[in-house]
């Protein structure tokens, strides 16, 4: 029983779509959509880490440090314009944050 | 056999409590699960002989991002129950798109990995006496030194913009102004009056 780059393959894929689905059954839930962004760029770095290593080159590890990092950038950004929004209307209801509109 | 043992549990934990992150109905054990989930896929880098990349997500993800989380949802006192209405309502539609592009995913991944450019190489590390941290130093110090430099300008202005949106001042706050009290001298400092004697002194 050999893994193989599939095996690595199917759990990124299992994991983005776990990602995916997260979104879709979470729409009011702001931090479990996050979250569930997180765990898809997760599965993006598996996808490159694995083909990094079983194409034997290491720049697809060099790209999972970058989006490693645009992935931090993101969450501390989005946390924080959470935290402002909840300080304004005192609730995250994704709902109603078309209130600016018009 | 051993690395097929290990792989097969990293992935199932990794996977089950992904699926944990977005089914649980209470957020922090939500985050609690997004760590497990990190840790493990940590260990699944770690039998992909990526250990930097293993280490980097232990320490940025479960060691800030991941806290980051936690501090957040503990700090936000919100209904979670009233967030969580219609999830049985999009329950099925998810379920079905969520299992269609898994099924896709994994069928393009197996035609790739059989028939792709990685069809030859089925060993997938060669160990060398060079380690994978400096493998990567290696080639991000040289070839992609700028992209690195733009990836801590990113990190800037994402902290900068965290900032920029969190910081509040609030009036009426007294704050310690140290310049005023350099500035305090004897002159500004004290007043000497005259006490008319049976009167006392007014404020």
């Amino acid at each position: 029983m050999t893994i193989g780059l599939t095996h690595y393959l199917s759990v990124a894929a299992i994991l983005f779509t776990i990602g995916v689905f997260g979104i879709f059954v979470n729409r009011k839930n702001i931090i479990v959509i996050l979250m569930s962004i997180e765990l898809i760029l997760l599965a993006v770095n598996i996808n490159l880490v694995a083909f990094s290593v079983y194409l034997h080159n290491v720049v697809g590890q060099i790209f999972a440090m970058f989006v490693l990092t645009v992935a931090a950038a993101e969450a501390a950004v989005g946390l924080a314009i959470l935290v402002t929004f909840f300080r304004n209307r005192g609730d995250i209801a994704v709902d109603d944050v078309s209130m600016m509109k018009g | 056999m051993a690395l097929a043992i290990a792989f097969y549990l990293l992935a199932a934990v990794t996977v089950g409590s992904g699926f944990a992150v977005v089914s649980s109905r209470n957020p922090v054990h939500s985050v609690l699960f997004l760590i497990l989930s990190f840790f493990s896929a940590a260990g699944l880098f770690v039998t992909l002989g990526a250990e930097f990349l293993a280490m980097l997500l232990v320490v940025v993800y479960v060691g800030a991002v991941a806290v980051l989380f936690l501090f957040v949802v503990m700090m936000l006192d919100v209904d979670f129950a009233a967030l969580r209405q219609g999830f049985a309502r999009y329950m099925p539609l998810g379920g079905l798109v969520a299992g269609i592009l898994a099924i896709e995913m994994i069928v393009v991944a197996t035609a790739v990995s059989t028939q792709g450019a990685a069809r030859l190489n089925d060993t997938p590390t060669v160990h060398t006496d060079v380690s994978n941290a400096e493998t990567i130093g290696r080639v991000l110090y040289t070839d992609y030194v700028y992209f690195f430099q733009a990836a801590g300008l990113v990190l800037l202005v994402a902290m900068i913009g965290a900032i920029v949106l969190t910081l509040r001042h609030k009036p009426g706050v007294r704050r310690q102004v140290i310049a005023d009290q350099v500035a305090r001298g004897p002159k500004s400092g004290m007043r000497i009056v005259q006490i008319k004697s049976g009167q006392g002194i007014d404020q």
